[in-house]
Protein backbone atom coordinates (compact mmCIF):
# COMPACT_ATOMS: atom_id res chain seq x y z
CA UNK A 1 0.00 0.00 0.00
CA UNK A 2 2.81 2.38 0.92
CA UNK A 3 4.53 1.90 -2.42
CA UNK A 4 1.35 2.68 -4.34
CA UNK A 5 0.51 5.63 -2.14
CA UNK A 6 3.96 7.11 -2.70
CA UNK A 7 3.86 6.45 -6.42
CA UNK A 8 0.44 8.06 -6.85
CA UNK A 9 1.32 11.08 -4.76
CA UNK A 10 4.46 11.57 -6.82
CA UNK A 11 2.48 11.11 -10.02
CA UNK A 12 0.13 13.92 -9.03
CA UNK A 13 3.02 16.33 -8.84
CA UNK A 14 4.94 14.96 -11.82
CA UNK A 15 1.95 15.73 -14.00
CA UNK A 16 0.18 19.09 -14.00
CA UNK A 17 -2.88 17.64 -12.24
CA UNK A 18 -1.55 18.16 -8.72
CA UNK A 19 -0.56 21.75 -9.37
CA UNK A 20 -3.76 22.59 -11.19
CA UNK A 21 -5.76 21.08 -8.40
CA UNK A 22 -3.98 22.89 -5.58
CA UNK A 23 -3.64 26.12 -7.53
CA UNK A 24 -7.24 26.38 -8.69
CA UNK A 25 -8.51 25.33 -5.31
CA UNK A 26 -6.48 27.91 -3.40
CA UNK A 27 -7.26 30.72 -5.81
CA UNK A 28 -10.99 30.06 -5.63
CA UNK A 29 -10.90 29.62 -1.86
CA UNK A 30 -9.29 33.02 -1.58
CA UNK A 31 -11.90 34.52 -3.89
CA UNK A 32 -14.80 33.00 -1.98
CA UNK A 33 -13.23 33.96 1.32
CA UNK A 34 -12.94 37.57 0.21
CA UNK A 35 -16.40 37.50 -1.21
CA UNK A 36 -18.05 36.18 1.94
CA UNK A 37 -16.17 36.67 5.19
CA UNK A 38 -14.24 39.78 4.21
CA UNK A 39 -16.88 41.48 2.07
CA UNK A 40 -19.59 41.05 4.70
CA UNK A 41 -17.25 41.48 7.65
CA UNK A 42 -18.38 38.26 9.28
CA UNK A 43 -16.18 35.80 11.16
CA UNK A 44 -17.58 32.75 9.40
CA UNK A 45 -15.97 30.44 6.87
CA UNK A 46 -19.07 28.41 6.04
CA UNK A 47 -19.75 30.72 3.09
CA UNK A 48 -16.36 29.93 1.62
CA UNK A 49 -16.87 26.19 1.97
CA UNK A 50 -20.39 26.33 0.59
CA UNK A 51 -19.03 27.84 -2.62
CA UNK A 52 -15.92 25.75 -2.83
CA UNK A 53 -18.01 22.59 -2.54
CA UNK A 54 -19.42 23.30 -5.98
CA UNK A 55 -15.98 23.81 -7.45
CA UNK A 56 -14.88 20.65 -5.80
CA UNK A 57 -17.41 18.61 -7.72
CA UNK A 58 -15.37 19.46 -10.77
CA UNK A 59 -11.95 19.21 -9.18
CA UNK A 60 -12.54 15.79 -7.66
CA UNK A 61 -13.33 14.44 -11.11
CA UNK A 62 -9.92 15.57 -12.28
CA UNK A 63 -8.22 14.31 -9.18
CA UNK A 64 -9.53 10.78 -9.44
CA UNK A 65 -9.98 10.24 -13.19
CA UNK A 66 -6.58 8.74 -13.85
CA UNK A 67 -6.23 6.55 -10.77
CA UNK A 68 -7.41 3.29 -12.31
CA UNK A 69 -8.45 4.26 -15.83
CA UNK A 70 -4.89 5.13 -16.81
CA UNK A 71 -3.42 1.95 -15.36
CA UNK A 72 -5.82 -0.09 -17.41
CA UNK A 73 -5.32 1.95 -20.51
CA UNK A 74 -1.54 1.69 -20.33
CA UNK A 75 -1.74 -1.92 -19.13
CA UNK A 76 0.33 -1.11 -16.07
CA UNK A 77 -2.36 -2.73 -13.97
CA UNK A 78 -0.70 -5.98 -14.96
CA UNK A 79 2.26 -5.02 -12.83
CA UNK A 80 0.13 -4.13 -9.82
CA UNK A 81 -2.14 -7.14 -10.06
CA UNK A 82 0.68 -9.63 -10.48
CA UNK A 83 2.75 -8.17 -7.65
CA UNK A 84 2.35 -9.62 -4.17
CA UNK A 85 -0.10 -6.94 -3.06
CA UNK A 86 -3.80 -7.41 -2.49
CA UNK A 87 -6.41 -5.44 -4.41
CA UNK A 88 -7.67 -3.65 -1.25
CA UNK A 89 -4.10 -2.46 -0.67
CA UNK A 90 -3.96 -1.07 -4.20
CA UNK A 91 -7.32 0.67 -3.85
CA UNK A 92 -6.48 2.14 -0.45
CA UNK A 93 -3.06 3.29 -1.62
CA UNK A 94 -4.65 5.22 -4.46
CA UNK A 95 -7.51 6.54 -2.36
CA UNK A 96 -5.20 7.87 0.31
CA UNK A 97 -2.95 9.46 -2.30
CA UNK A 98 -5.91 11.43 -3.66
CA UNK A 99 -6.96 12.26 -0.10
CA UNK A 100 -3.43 13.46 0.63
CA UNK A 101 -3.49 15.95 -2.25
CA UNK A 102 -6.84 17.16 -1.05
CA UNK A 103 -5.55 17.22 2.56
CA UNK A 104 -2.65 19.35 1.45
CA UNK A 105 -5.00 22.01 0.12
CA UNK A 106 -7.01 21.80 3.30
CA UNK A 107 -3.94 22.37 5.45
CA UNK A 108 -2.99 25.42 3.41
CA UNK A 109 -6.55 26.68 3.65
CA UNK A 110 -6.20 26.84 7.43
CA UNK A 111 -4.78 30.28 6.74
CA UNK A 112 -8.31 31.57 6.15
CA UNK A 113 -9.72 30.74 9.59
CA UNK A 114 -6.42 31.96 11.03
CA UNK A 115 -7.20 35.37 9.53
CA UNK A 116 -10.63 35.25 11.13
CA UNK A 117 -9.15 34.46 14.51
CA UNK A 118 -6.74 37.35 14.15
CA UNK A 119 -9.37 39.93 13.42
CA UNK A 120 -12.56 38.58 14.87
CA UNK A 121 -14.11 35.98 17.11
CA UNK A 122 -15.31 33.13 14.97
CA UNK A 123 -17.00 30.12 16.53
CA UNK A 124 -14.36 27.47 17.01
CA UNK A 125 -17.02 24.77 16.99
CA UNK A 126 -18.34 25.86 13.62
CA UNK A 127 -14.91 25.96 12.06
CA UNK A 128 -13.99 22.56 13.46
CA UNK A 129 -17.37 21.27 12.29
CA UNK A 130 -16.85 22.71 8.83
CA UNK A 131 -13.48 21.08 8.48
CA UNK A 132 -14.68 17.72 9.80
CA UNK A 133 -17.67 17.87 7.48
CA UNK A 134 -15.55 18.84 4.50
CA UNK A 135 -13.10 16.00 5.07
CA UNK A 136 -15.91 13.47 5.32
CA UNK A 137 -17.96 14.86 2.43
CA UNK A 138 -15.01 15.11 0.08
CA UNK A 139 -13.71 11.79 1.31
CA UNK A 140 -16.98 10.36 0.04
CA UNK A 141 -16.69 12.25 -3.27
CA UNK A 142 -13.17 10.97 -3.83
CA UNK A 143 -14.32 7.43 -3.08
CA UNK A 144 -17.01 7.83 -5.77
CA UNK A 145 -14.37 9.11 -8.19
CA UNK A 146 -12.09 6.16 -7.42
CA UNK A 147 -14.94 3.74 -8.07
CA UNK A 148 -15.84 5.34 -11.39
CA UNK A 149 -12.21 5.42 -12.47
CA UNK A 150 -12.06 1.67 -11.89
CA UNK A 151 -15.06 1.16 -14.16
CA UNK A 152 -13.53 2.54 -17.33
CA UNK A 153 -10.33 2.62 -19.35
CA UNK A 154 -10.81 6.19 -20.44
CA UNK A 155 -9.80 9.04 -18.19
CA UNK A 156 -12.16 11.33 -20.04
CA UNK A 157 -15.15 9.08 -19.44
CA UNK A 158 -14.15 8.71 -15.81
CA UNK A 159 -13.94 12.48 -15.33
CA UNK A 160 -17.20 13.28 -17.07
CA UNK A 161 -19.15 10.50 -15.33
CA UNK A 162 -17.75 11.40 -11.95
CA UNK A 163 -18.71 15.01 -12.50
CA UNK A 164 -22.20 13.94 -13.59
CA UNK A 165 -22.74 11.72 -10.59
CA UNK A 166 -21.46 14.31 -8.15
CA UNK A 167 -23.59 16.99 -9.73
CA UNK A 168 -26.60 14.76 -9.35
CA UNK A 169 -25.76 14.27 -5.69
CA UNK A 170 -25.39 18.02 -5.33
CA UNK A 171 -28.84 18.67 -6.77
CA UNK A 172 -30.38 15.72 -4.97
CA UNK A 173 -31.95 17.83 -2.23
CA UNK A 174 -33.68 19.98 -4.80
CA UNK A 175 -34.87 16.94 -6.74
CA UNK A 176 -36.15 15.22 -3.61
CA UNK A 177 -38.41 18.17 -2.87
CA UNK A 178 -40.26 17.53 -6.14
CA UNK A 179 -40.73 13.79 -5.75
CA UNK A 180 -44.33 12.92 -4.91
CA UNK A 181 -43.87 9.35 -3.78
CA UNK A 182 -43.14 9.69 -0.10
CA UNK A 183 -40.97 6.65 0.45
CA UNK A 184 -38.71 7.41 -2.49
CA UNK A 185 -38.35 10.98 -1.34
CA UNK A 186 -37.56 9.80 2.17
CA UNK A 187 -35.00 7.32 0.97
CA UNK A 188 -33.22 9.81 -1.27
CA UNK A 189 -33.33 12.35 1.50
CA UNK A 190 -31.71 9.90 3.85
CA UNK A 191 -29.04 9.20 1.24
CA UNK A 192 -28.31 12.87 0.63
CA UNK A 193 -24.63 13.58 1.16
CA UNK A 194 -25.04 17.33 1.33
CA UNK A 195 -27.85 17.50 3.86
CA UNK A 196 -25.73 15.86 6.50
CA UNK A 197 -22.85 18.14 5.70
CA UNK A 198 -24.98 21.15 6.66
CA UNK A 199 -25.23 19.86 10.21
CA UNK A 200 -21.46 19.82 10.51
CA UNK A 201 -21.33 23.36 9.29
CA UNK A 202 -23.52 24.52 12.14
CA UNK A 203 -21.03 22.98 14.54
CA UNK A 204 -23.07 19.88 15.34
CA UNK A 205 -20.96 16.77 15.56
CA UNK A 206 -23.47 14.01 15.09
CA UNK A 207 -21.92 10.56 15.38
CA UNK A 208 -24.61 9.15 13.13
CA UNK A 209 -23.44 11.44 10.34
CA UNK A 210 -19.81 10.51 10.83
CA UNK A 211 -20.70 6.83 10.66
CA UNK A 212 -22.83 7.54 7.59
CA UNK A 213 -19.96 9.12 5.66
CA UNK A 214 -17.45 6.52 6.72
CA UNK A 215 -19.82 3.74 5.65
CA UNK A 216 -20.37 5.50 2.36
CA UNK A 217 -16.62 5.67 1.75
CA UNK A 218 -16.20 2.06 2.79
CA UNK A 219 -18.92 0.85 0.43
CA UNK A 220 -17.59 2.83 -2.53
CA UNK A 221 -14.07 1.48 -2.00
CA UNK A 222 -15.40 -2.02 -1.43
CA UNK A 223 -17.23 -1.83 -4.76
CA UNK A 224 -14.00 -0.64 -6.37
CA UNK A 225 -12.21 -3.73 -5.09
CA UNK A 226 -15.03 -5.93 -6.33
CA UNK A 227 -15.02 -4.24 -9.74
CA UNK A 228 -11.33 -4.98 -10.19
CA UNK A 229 -11.70 -8.51 -8.87
CA UNK A 230 -14.64 -9.20 -11.12
CA UNK A 231 -12.71 -8.23 -14.20
CA UNK A 232 -10.32 -11.10 -13.56
CA UNK A 233 -13.20 -13.51 -14.01
CA UNK A 234 -14.87 -12.03 -17.05
CA UNK B 1 -4.17 -35.02 -14.27
CA UNK B 2 -0.57 -34.32 -15.09
CA UNK B 3 1.81 -36.49 -13.20
CA UNK B 4 3.32 -34.78 -10.22
CA UNK B 5 7.04 -34.98 -10.34
CA UNK B 6 8.97 -33.79 -7.35
CA UNK B 7 11.02 -31.18 -9.09
CA UNK B 8 8.20 -29.63 -11.09
CA UNK B 9 8.05 -25.94 -10.26
CA UNK B 10 5.05 -25.10 -12.38
CA UNK B 11 2.12 -27.37 -12.77
CA UNK B 12 -0.93 -26.62 -14.80
CA UNK B 13 -3.79 -29.06 -14.52
CA UNK B 14 -6.70 -29.13 -16.92
CA UNK B 15 -6.75 -25.39 -17.19
CA UNK B 16 -9.63 -23.84 -19.09
CA UNK B 17 -10.53 -20.21 -19.64
CA UNK B 18 -13.73 -19.27 -21.40
CA UNK B 19 -14.63 -15.89 -22.77
CA UNK B 20 -18.34 -16.27 -23.31
CA UNK B 21 -18.63 -19.48 -25.28
CA UNK B 22 -15.16 -19.19 -26.77
CA UNK B 23 -12.47 -21.19 -25.09
CA UNK B 24 -9.26 -19.17 -25.02
CA UNK B 25 -7.51 -21.94 -23.12
CA UNK B 26 -8.89 -25.42 -23.51
CA UNK B 27 -7.98 -28.05 -20.97
CA UNK B 28 -4.23 -27.50 -20.89
CA UNK B 29 -2.09 -29.61 -18.59
CA UNK B 30 1.65 -29.31 -18.38
CA UNK B 31 4.47 -29.15 -15.92
CA UNK B 32 7.79 -27.37 -15.96
CA UNK B 33 10.84 -28.68 -14.18
CA UNK B 34 13.07 -26.58 -11.98
CA UNK B 35 15.75 -24.83 -13.97
CA UNK B 36 14.10 -25.52 -17.29
CA UNK B 37 13.50 -23.04 -20.10
CA UNK B 38 10.18 -23.84 -21.68
CA UNK B 39 9.19 -22.29 -24.96
CA UNK B 40 5.53 -21.56 -25.37
CA UNK B 41 4.94 -21.61 -29.03
CA UNK B 42 1.81 -20.81 -30.94
CA UNK B 43 0.34 -18.47 -33.52
CA UNK B 44 -1.13 -15.17 -32.38
CA UNK B 45 -4.31 -15.68 -30.44
CA UNK B 46 -3.51 -19.26 -29.55
CA UNK B 47 -3.95 -18.71 -25.82
CA UNK B 48 -0.33 -18.19 -24.80
CA UNK B 49 -0.87 -14.88 -23.06
CA UNK B 50 -4.08 -16.08 -21.44
CA UNK B 51 -2.31 -19.06 -19.93
CA UNK B 52 0.48 -16.82 -18.67
CA UNK B 53 -1.97 -14.33 -17.26
CA UNK B 54 -3.67 -17.11 -15.31
CA UNK B 55 -0.38 -18.44 -14.04
CA UNK B 56 0.62 -15.03 -12.75
CA UNK B 57 -2.74 -14.39 -11.13
CA UNK B 58 -3.71 -11.51 -13.39
CA UNK B 59 -6.86 -13.25 -14.52
CA UNK B 60 -8.49 -16.34 -13.16
CA UNK B 61 -9.27 -19.59 -14.88
CA UNK B 62 -12.77 -20.86 -15.57
CA UNK B 63 -11.71 -24.26 -14.34
CA UNK B 64 -8.56 -26.17 -13.60
CA UNK B 65 -5.60 -25.47 -11.40
CA UNK B 66 -2.27 -23.73 -11.67
CA UNK B 67 0.40 -24.45 -9.10
CA UNK B 68 3.71 -22.71 -8.62
CA UNK B 69 6.10 -24.53 -6.35
CA UNK B 70 3.17 -26.49 -4.96
CA UNK B 71 1.07 -23.44 -4.14
CA UNK B 72 -2.24 -22.85 -5.87
CA UNK B 73 -2.38 -19.48 -7.62
CA UNK B 74 -6.00 -18.97 -6.57
CA UNK B 75 -5.66 -20.13 -2.98
CA UNK B 76 -2.56 -18.20 -2.01
CA UNK B 77 -1.90 -15.58 -4.69
CA UNK B 78 0.49 -13.53 -2.57
CA UNK B 79 2.92 -16.40 -2.04
CA UNK B 80 2.78 -17.36 -5.69
CA UNK B 81 3.30 -13.80 -6.84
CA UNK B 82 6.49 -13.42 -4.81
CA UNK B 83 7.89 -16.41 -6.66
CA UNK B 84 7.11 -15.16 -10.13
CA UNK B 85 8.63 -12.41 -12.18
CA UNK B 86 6.34 -11.51 -15.05
CA UNK B 87 7.02 -9.58 -18.20
CA UNK B 88 3.67 -9.14 -19.94
CA UNK B 89 3.35 -8.62 -23.67
CA UNK B 90 3.26 -4.85 -23.16
CA UNK B 91 5.88 -4.06 -20.55
CA UNK B 92 3.97 -2.35 -17.70
CA UNK B 93 6.07 0.79 -17.54
CA UNK B 94 5.28 4.19 -16.10
CA UNK B 95 6.57 6.53 -18.75
CA UNK B 96 6.87 9.52 -16.46
CA UNK B 97 9.39 7.83 -14.22
CA UNK B 98 13.10 7.40 -14.69
CA UNK B 99 14.39 3.86 -14.94
CA UNK B 100 15.74 4.03 -11.41
CA UNK B 101 12.54 5.49 -9.98
CA UNK B 102 10.55 2.79 -11.67
CA UNK B 103 12.72 -0.04 -10.40
CA UNK B 104 12.62 1.45 -6.93
CA UNK B 105 8.84 1.54 -7.10
CA UNK B 106 8.69 -2.10 -8.19
CA UNK B 107 11.11 -2.96 -5.40
CA UNK B 108 8.77 -1.40 -2.86
CA UNK B 109 5.67 -2.81 -4.51
CA UNK B 110 7.02 -6.33 -4.33
CA UNK B 111 8.11 -5.76 -0.72
CA UNK B 112 11.57 -7.06 -1.46
CA UNK B 113 13.89 -7.37 1.52
CA UNK B 114 17.21 -7.72 -0.31
CA UNK B 115 19.65 -4.85 -0.03
CA UNK B 116 17.95 -2.30 -2.28
CA UNK B 117 20.82 -0.47 -3.91
CA UNK B 118 22.89 -3.55 -4.57
CA UNK B 119 19.98 -5.57 -5.85
CA UNK B 120 18.77 -2.93 -8.29
CA UNK B 121 22.29 -2.25 -9.51
CA UNK B 122 22.90 -5.93 -10.14
CA UNK B 123 19.73 -6.25 -12.15
CA UNK B 124 20.49 -3.16 -14.21
CA UNK B 125 23.88 -4.65 -15.02
CA UNK B 126 22.40 -8.01 -15.97
CA UNK B 127 20.01 -6.51 -18.49
CA UNK B 128 22.46 -3.77 -19.44
CA UNK B 129 20.43 -0.72 -18.58
CA UNK B 130 22.83 0.77 -16.04
CA UNK B 131 23.72 3.41 -18.61
CA UNK B 132 20.18 4.76 -18.79
CA UNK B 133 19.30 4.63 -15.08
CA UNK B 134 18.42 8.30 -14.89
CA UNK B 135 16.63 8.59 -18.21
CA UNK B 136 12.88 8.96 -18.40
CA UNK B 137 11.32 5.72 -19.55
CA UNK B 138 9.26 7.47 -22.23
CA UNK B 139 12.47 8.64 -23.92
CA UNK B 140 13.95 5.16 -24.22
CA UNK B 141 14.00 3.10 -27.39
CA UNK B 142 11.76 0.09 -27.66
CA UNK B 143 14.64 -2.28 -26.98
CA UNK B 144 15.54 -0.47 -23.80
CA UNK B 145 11.93 -0.33 -22.69
CA UNK B 146 11.75 -4.07 -23.12
CA UNK B 147 14.84 -4.46 -21.00
CA UNK B 148 13.44 -2.25 -18.29
CA UNK B 149 10.39 -4.51 -18.36
CA UNK B 150 12.66 -7.49 -17.99
CA UNK B 151 14.50 -5.79 -15.12
CA UNK B 152 11.16 -5.26 -13.42
CA UNK B 153 10.43 -8.98 -13.64
CA UNK B 154 13.79 -9.75 -12.05
CA UNK B 155 13.26 -7.63 -8.97
CA UNK B 156 13.02 -9.75 -5.87
CA UNK B 157 14.98 -12.56 -7.50
CA UNK B 158 11.97 -14.72 -8.36
CA UNK B 159 12.58 -18.40 -9.01
CA UNK B 160 10.24 -18.40 -11.95
CA UNK B 161 10.32 -16.00 -14.86
CA UNK B 162 7.37 -15.71 -17.19
CA UNK B 163 8.14 -13.75 -20.30
CA UNK B 164 5.42 -13.03 -22.80
CA UNK B 165 6.94 -12.42 -26.22
CA UNK B 166 10.01 -10.69 -24.85
CA UNK B 167 11.51 -9.93 -28.25
CA UNK B 168 8.45 -8.77 -30.15
CA UNK B 169 8.96 -5.53 -32.06
CA UNK B 170 12.70 -5.39 -31.56
CA UNK B 171 15.30 -5.11 -34.28
CA UNK B 172 17.47 -8.15 -35.02
CA UNK B 173 20.40 -6.91 -32.96
CA UNK B 174 18.19 -6.20 -29.96
CA UNK B 175 16.53 -9.59 -30.33
CA UNK B 176 19.88 -11.32 -30.09
CA UNK B 177 20.83 -9.23 -27.08
CA UNK B 178 17.61 -9.97 -25.22
CA UNK B 179 17.94 -13.65 -26.03
CA UNK B 180 21.45 -13.67 -24.63
CA UNK B 181 20.13 -12.11 -21.44
CA UNK B 182 17.40 -14.74 -21.24
CA UNK B 183 19.94 -17.51 -21.77
CA UNK B 184 21.97 -16.17 -18.86
CA UNK B 185 18.87 -15.88 -16.70
CA UNK B 186 17.73 -19.38 -17.60
CA UNK B 187 20.86 -20.87 -16.09
CA UNK B 188 19.63 -20.64 -12.53
CA UNK B 189 15.93 -20.02 -12.96
CA UNK B 190 12.87 -21.63 -14.38
CA UNK B 191 11.71 -19.70 -17.40
CA UNK B 192 8.55 -19.85 -19.47
CA UNK B 193 8.90 -17.89 -22.62
CA UNK B 194 6.16 -17.37 -25.14
CA UNK B 195 6.85 -16.54 -28.70
CA UNK B 196 5.70 -17.03 -32.20
CA UNK B 197 9.22 -16.75 -33.51
CA UNK B 198 10.60 -20.20 -33.98
CA UNK B 199 14.28 -19.42 -33.97
CA UNK B 200 13.81 -18.07 -30.51
CA UNK B 201 12.76 -21.44 -29.23
CA UNK B 202 15.62 -23.10 -31.04
CA UNK B 203 18.00 -20.56 -29.58
CA UNK B 204 17.05 -20.58 -25.92
CA UNK B 205 14.60 -23.30 -24.94
CA UNK B 206 15.09 -26.76 -23.51
CA UNK B 207 11.57 -27.87 -24.26
CA UNK B 208 8.72 -26.63 -26.41
CA UNK B 209 5.01 -26.57 -25.78
CA UNK B 210 3.05 -25.89 -28.92
CA UNK B 211 -0.42 -24.55 -28.41
CA UNK B 212 -3.05 -23.69 -30.95
CA UNK B 213 -6.70 -22.70 -30.53
CA UNK B 214 -6.23 -22.92 -26.78
CA UNK B 215 -5.13 -26.54 -26.87
CA UNK B 216 -1.78 -28.00 -26.01
CA UNK B 217 -0.91 -30.03 -29.04
CA UNK B 218 2.66 -31.04 -28.46
CA UNK B 219 5.16 -30.76 -25.68
CA UNK B 220 8.63 -32.19 -25.90
CA UNK B 221 12.25 -31.36 -26.50
CA UNK B 222 13.03 -30.05 -29.95
CA UNK B 223 14.95 -33.19 -30.74
CA UNK B 224 12.06 -35.48 -29.89
CA UNK B 225 9.55 -33.28 -31.65
CA UNK B 226 11.38 -33.35 -34.93
CA UNK B 227 11.84 -37.10 -34.55
CA UNK B 228 8.14 -37.49 -33.92
CA UNK B 229 6.84 -35.32 -36.68
CA UNK B 230 9.70 -35.55 -39.08
CA UNK B 231 10.11 -38.15 -41.79
CA UNK B 232 13.25 -40.11 -41.35
CA UNK B 233 15.66 -41.02 -44.07
CA UNK B 234 14.44 -38.36 -46.49
CA UNK B 235 17.05 -36.59 -48.57
CA UNK B 236 17.14 -33.98 -51.22
CA UNK B 237 19.66 -34.55 -53.94
CA UNK B 238 20.66 -32.07 -56.63
CA UNK B 239 22.71 -33.40 -59.47
CA UNK B 240 24.11 -32.00 -62.67
CA UNK B 241 22.41 -33.90 -65.47
CA UNK B 242 19.16 -34.58 -67.19
CA UNK B 243 16.05 -35.69 -65.43
CA UNK B 244 15.91 -39.07 -67.12
CA UNK B 245 19.59 -39.84 -66.57
CA UNK B 246 19.47 -39.07 -62.89
CA UNK B 247 16.24 -40.94 -62.45
CA UNK B 248 17.60 -43.98 -64.16
CA UNK B 249 20.68 -43.92 -62.03
CA UNK B 250 18.71 -43.60 -58.82
CA UNK B 251 16.45 -46.44 -59.81
CA UNK B 252 19.48 -48.63 -60.25
CA UNK B 253 20.39 -48.22 -56.58
CA UNK B 254 18.89 -50.82 -54.33
CA UNK B 255 17.41 -49.87 -50.99
CA UNK B 256 15.58 -46.72 -51.97
CA UNK B 257 12.03 -46.56 -50.81
CA UNK B 258 10.94 -43.69 -52.97
CA UNK B 259 12.30 -41.48 -55.70
CA UNK B 260 10.49 -38.34 -56.61
CA UNK B 261 11.41 -35.60 -59.02
CA UNK B 262 10.97 -32.17 -57.46
CA UNK B 263 12.11 -29.49 -59.82
CA UNK B 264 14.98 -27.98 -61.65
CA UNK B 265 16.01 -24.78 -59.93
CA UNK B 266 19.54 -24.32 -61.18
CA UNK B 267 20.22 -24.57 -64.90
CA UNK B 268 21.17 -28.06 -66.10
CA UNK B 269 20.44 -29.60 -62.70
CA UNK B 270 17.60 -31.65 -61.32
CA UNK B 271 16.34 -32.06 -57.77
CA UNK B 272 15.10 -35.38 -56.50
CA UNK B 273 13.63 -36.31 -53.17
CA UNK B 274 14.61 -39.78 -52.11
CA UNK B 275 13.91 -41.95 -49.11
CA UNK B 276 15.96 -44.85 -47.83
CA UNK B 277 14.38 -48.04 -46.70
CA UNK B 278 14.22 -48.38 -42.92
CA UNK B 279 17.56 -48.67 -41.25
CA UNK B 280 19.62 -48.12 -44.37
CA UNK B 281 22.18 -45.42 -44.93
CA UNK B 282 23.02 -45.24 -48.61
CA UNK B 283 24.75 -41.91 -48.73
CA UNK B 284 28.18 -43.33 -49.48
CA UNK B 285 26.79 -45.66 -52.12
CA UNK B 286 24.91 -42.88 -53.84
CA UNK B 287 28.02 -40.75 -53.93
CA UNK B 288 30.00 -43.53 -55.57
CA UNK B 289 27.33 -44.38 -58.11
CA UNK B 290 26.91 -40.78 -59.15
CA UNK B 291 30.64 -40.22 -59.31
CA UNK B 292 31.26 -43.21 -61.52
CA UNK B 293 28.38 -42.21 -63.80
CA UNK B 294 29.93 -38.76 -64.02
CA UNK B 295 26.81 -37.02 -62.71
CA UNK B 296 28.21 -34.59 -60.11
CA UNK B 297 26.15 -34.18 -56.98
CA UNK B 298 25.93 -30.48 -56.22
CA UNK B 299 23.77 -30.75 -53.15
CA UNK B 300 22.83 -33.60 -50.89
CA UNK B 301 20.94 -32.81 -47.72
CA UNK B 302 18.81 -34.43 -45.11
CA UNK B 303 15.18 -33.31 -45.03
CA UNK B 304 14.69 -33.37 -41.29
CA UNK B 305 11.98 -31.03 -40.28
CA UNK B 306 12.95 -27.71 -38.84
CA UNK B 307 10.90 -26.41 -35.98
CA UNK B 308 9.16 -24.22 -38.49
CA UNK B 309 7.96 -27.19 -40.46
CA UNK B 310 6.96 -29.09 -37.36
CA UNK B 311 5.04 -26.09 -36.20
CA UNK B 312 3.17 -25.64 -39.43
CA UNK B 313 2.48 -29.33 -39.63
CA UNK B 314 1.26 -29.53 -36.09
CA UNK B 315 -0.85 -26.39 -36.10
CA UNK B 316 -2.39 -27.16 -39.44
CA UNK B 317 -3.46 -30.62 -38.60
CA UNK B 318 -7.09 -30.84 -37.68
CA UNK B 319 -6.87 -34.32 -36.30
CA UNK B 320 -3.79 -34.73 -34.24
CA UNK B 321 -4.72 -38.10 -32.97
CA UNK B 322 -4.26 -39.27 -36.51
CA UNK B 323 -0.86 -37.70 -36.82
CA UNK B 324 0.27 -39.22 -33.59
CA UNK B 325 -1.03 -42.61 -34.63
CA UNK B 326 0.65 -42.35 -38.00
CA UNK B 327 3.92 -41.42 -36.41
CA UNK B 328 3.72 -44.20 -33.90
CA UNK B 329 3.24 -46.65 -36.72
CA UNK B 330 6.39 -45.44 -38.30
CA UNK B 331 8.12 -45.81 -34.98
CA UNK B 332 9.74 -42.51 -35.64
CA UNK B 333 9.91 -41.56 -32.01
CA UNK B 334 12.62 -44.08 -31.33
CA UNK B 335 14.81 -42.87 -34.07
CA UNK B 336 16.98 -39.88 -33.38
CA UNK B 337 19.56 -40.40 -36.06
CA UNK B 338 18.00 -37.82 -38.33
CA UNK B 339 18.42 -34.87 -36.00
Amino acid sequence: MKAIFKKELKAYFLSPIGYIFVGVFMALCALFFLNSAIAYQIADISGMFANINVVYLFLVSILTMRLFAEERNKKTDQLLLTAPVSIPEIVLGKYFAAMAVFGLTLVVSLGFPAVLFMFGEPSFGEILGSYTGVVLLWGAFIAIGVLISALTESQMIAAVSTFGVLLLIYYMDGIVANIGTVWIAKLLDWLSLFKRYNEFQSGILNIENVVYYLSFIFIALFLTVRTIEKRRYS
Amino acid sequence: MASTTENAVIEICELTKKYGSKKAVDNISLSVKRGEVLGFLGPNGAGKSTTMNILTGYISATSGKALVDGTDVLEDPKTVKTKIGYLPENPPLYFDMTVLEYLNFVYELKKVTLSRKKHIEEIMKTVKIDGVADRMIKNLSKGYKQRVGLAQALIGNPEVLILDEPTVGLDPKQIIEIRDVIKVLGKDRTVILSTHILQEVTAVCDRVAIINHGKLIAMDSLKNLSARFGEKGMYLIRALGTKSAVKELLESIEGLKSIRYISSTEPDTVDFKIAFKDGLDLRKRIFEVFASANLPILEFKSLDLTLEEIFIKVTNDENLAQVAAKNNEKGAAEDESNI
